[in-house]
């Protein structure tokens, strides 16, 4: 597969983006809104001129500052398939698709996307996913060699979004094109690539495959964006293997990672237990927050639960035998091998 | 307050009515088969013709440029373009005498050339032009910058080039806009007098229009006013005409499905 490199600084309003990135493969960036992450696609596409740096797919160059080369969005092979997908309304789906595709037919692409019934309507006329097949088909009738996404599911309500998702990592594995992603989701980012990258402004904060990131965020941000529980607390080393941190709220728990000072407190959701009682002699999970049953929410099978300062994740089953709708109070259990210590 | 509206609008409306009260429509209609009324009317739709199409031609980039482009001093560009609205259609008038006049600061030039515009069709062609542009960049900057710029973008992307965005999405995308704005300016060169009578003179067949020939044949015994008066109800006929297309054209929902029919998009 064909490697894009991008590396470039770009003044934004209220930071620089600065970045040095190869898209081998399916690349996800995440970060908060207002990160930059469309205007990383927007240098890319050619769609705005960093203030240096280089672009390029292979030994195609497609900007480098140095020596004044800046190809046009026109000739640069790219896909770019635009967050509220920007459709042209004075056009029908069928010209849409076509717009880009240099007289070839399209039928067939029509056809692979599920909107052949659909060719004579225009744009306004169609559901939120339906707008998402068009505006990958347009894009792909383009032949790109590189494809970017910016927020490929935002758009999408939460029902059709898990369908959606699962067809599009179908489709990028298939195309086998370079593809850079943005997602303030990191969910779907997980869901769809192959590296993640969290952007946050302007700089990249930690690039590696999902698992790594959840296995070892390099600090409290991809932590806690990852979706992981985030505490705040104090460490002193303790004799034992394990260091002991006293949270705000009072409480000790203990990690295997070593750190001394103030530092965050990383456990994922589907590493707590929760309980009713808590018996320290019958239970191997060190760690114990004791605290009120708060919100429930319905993640596909499982549950989310609050538990005073954590979330927890247990499976509908068990969030029904133990009453956690009606509330009260509960304990959150987790290991202390399952803690890890980040930089806050 | 309700009296109030309605002497505002008796008012507004009276002098209309007057125009097609005094005479019998059958004298009207007869009136405008004379000369004078026939050849103005010919000189006013061939200047307006050409007037309107210098004004697109030149007008639409201009827009266009002024709507997309960041550039220094772009305000006070679109400031100037809005100048000649405001002034005095006299003081329009002496300007263009002192700059395209046989002694004005481009009349020499011309004159090398061999190009006189003095009393001629052209100069008529240039008062129009001169006090009706504005009427439409300034509509046309307006429309072209309520066009989505990711659609342009999208456009770029998707392997069209500057020229061909803007022939198959930005102008699509605008055309309500630009159509509204041709045709507040085609209305207001249509009743350009002041600048017109000043610059160019009123020579029957050669720069009188028909706002001129209002004005000579109301002076005229027996019948002039009666020729003024007919060609009067002509221009409210085709004002009204103008402004109840520039109602339609804006109104015209830009997602309605309806205009796929109008233009078909193109293969």
């Amino acid at each position: 597969m064909a490697t894009l490199q991008a590396d470039f600084t770009l003044p934004l309003r209220a930071f620089a983006l600065e970045l040095a990135l190869d898209v081998s493969g399916t690349v996800a960036l995440v970060g908060p809104s207002g990160a930059g992450k469309t205007s990383v696609l927007r240098v890319i596409a050619g769609l705005l001129e960093p203030q240096r740096g280089r672009v390029s797919l292979d030994g195609e160059r497609w900007l480098d500052s140095r020596t004044r080369v800046w190809v046009p969005p026109e000739r640069r092979r790219v896909g770019l398939v635009f967050q509220d997908y920007a459709l042209f309304p004075h056009l029908s789906v069928q010209a849409n698709v076509a717009f880009g595709a240099g007289g070839r037919p399209v039928d067939a692409l029509l056809e692979r996307f599920r909107i052949g019934h659909l060719a004579a309507a225009h744009p306004q006329e169609l559901s939120g996913g339906e707008r998402q097949r068009v505006a990958l088909a347009r894009t792909l009738a383009r032949d790109p060699a590189v494809l970017l996404l910016d927020e490929p599911l935002a758009a999408l309500d939460a029902h059709t979004k898990t369908e959606v998702r699962h067809e599009l990592a179908e489709l990028l594995r298939e195309l086998a094109l370079p593809t850079l992603l943005v997602t303030h989701d990191y969910e779907d980012a997980a869901a769809l690539a192959d590296e993640v990258g969290v952007l946050v402004e302007g700089r990249l904060r930690q690039l590696g495959p999902p698992a790594e990131l959840v296995a070892r965020p390099r600090d409290a941000f991809v932590a806690s964006f990852t979706g992981a529980n985030l505490l705040r607390g104090r460490a002193r080393r303790s004799d034992g293997a394990l260091t002991a941190i006293r949270l705000e709220s009072g409480e000790d728990l203990y990690s295997a990672d070593e750190a001394e000072g103030d530092v965050g407190v990383v456990v994922y959701p589907w590493e707590v237990s929760v309980a009713r009682t808590h018996a320290p002699d019958a239970d191997s999970a060190l760690n114990v927050v004791r605290g009120q049953v708060g919100s429930l929410v319905e993640v596909a099978n499982r549950v989310r639960v609050r538990v005073g300062p954590v979330t927890a994740e247990v499976t509908a089953a068990s969030a029904a035998r133990l009453e956690l709708a009606d509330g009260g109070v509960a304990y959150a259990t987790f290991k202390a091998t399952g803690t890890r210590l980040v930089p806050l | 307050m309700f009296a109030a509206a309605a002497i505002a609008f008796a008012f507004l409306l009276f002098p209309i009515v007057a125009i097609f009260s005094r005479v019998s429509p059958g004298r009207l209609v007869a009136q405008l088969s004379r000369p004078v009324v026939t050849d103005a009317l010919v000189l006013s739709l061939e200047t307006s013709a050409i007037a309107q199409a210098l004004v697109l031609l030149l007008g639409t980039p201009a827009a266009y440029l002024l709507a997309t482009r960041r550039f220094r001093g772009r305000s006070l560009a679109v400031v100037l373009v809005e100048l000649p609205l405001v002034l005095p259609p006299a003081v329009a008038g002496i300007g263009l005498i002192a700059a395209f006049g046989r002694f004005g600061l481009l009349g020499g030039t011309l004159d090398a050339f061999g190009i006189q515009l003095g009393l001629t069709q052209a100069a008529v062609v240039i008062a129009v032009a001169y006090v009706s542009s504005p009427l439409y960049v300034r509509q046309a900057i307006a429309a072209f910058e309520a066009v989505d710029t990711d659609l342009v973008a999208a456009s770029r992307t998707l392997g069209a080039g500057p020229v061909r965005t803007f022939f198959r999405v930005v102008l699509p995308l605008a055309r309500r806009g630009l159509a509204a704005g041709e045709a507040l300016s085609f209305a207001r060169g249509l009743g350009e007098f002041g600048a017109t009578i000043m610059f160019a003179g009123s020579l029957q067949g050669v720069t009188q229009t028909l706002p001129l020939a209002i004005y000579q044949q109301f002076n005229v015994q027996p019948d002039g006013f009666t020729t003024a008066l007919a060609m009067s109800a002509l221009l409210v006929v085709v004002s009204g005409a103008l402004l109840v297309a520039l109602r339609v054209s804006l109104s015209w929902q830009p997602s309605r499905p309806t205009s796929r029919f109008l233009f078909a998009p193109s293969r």
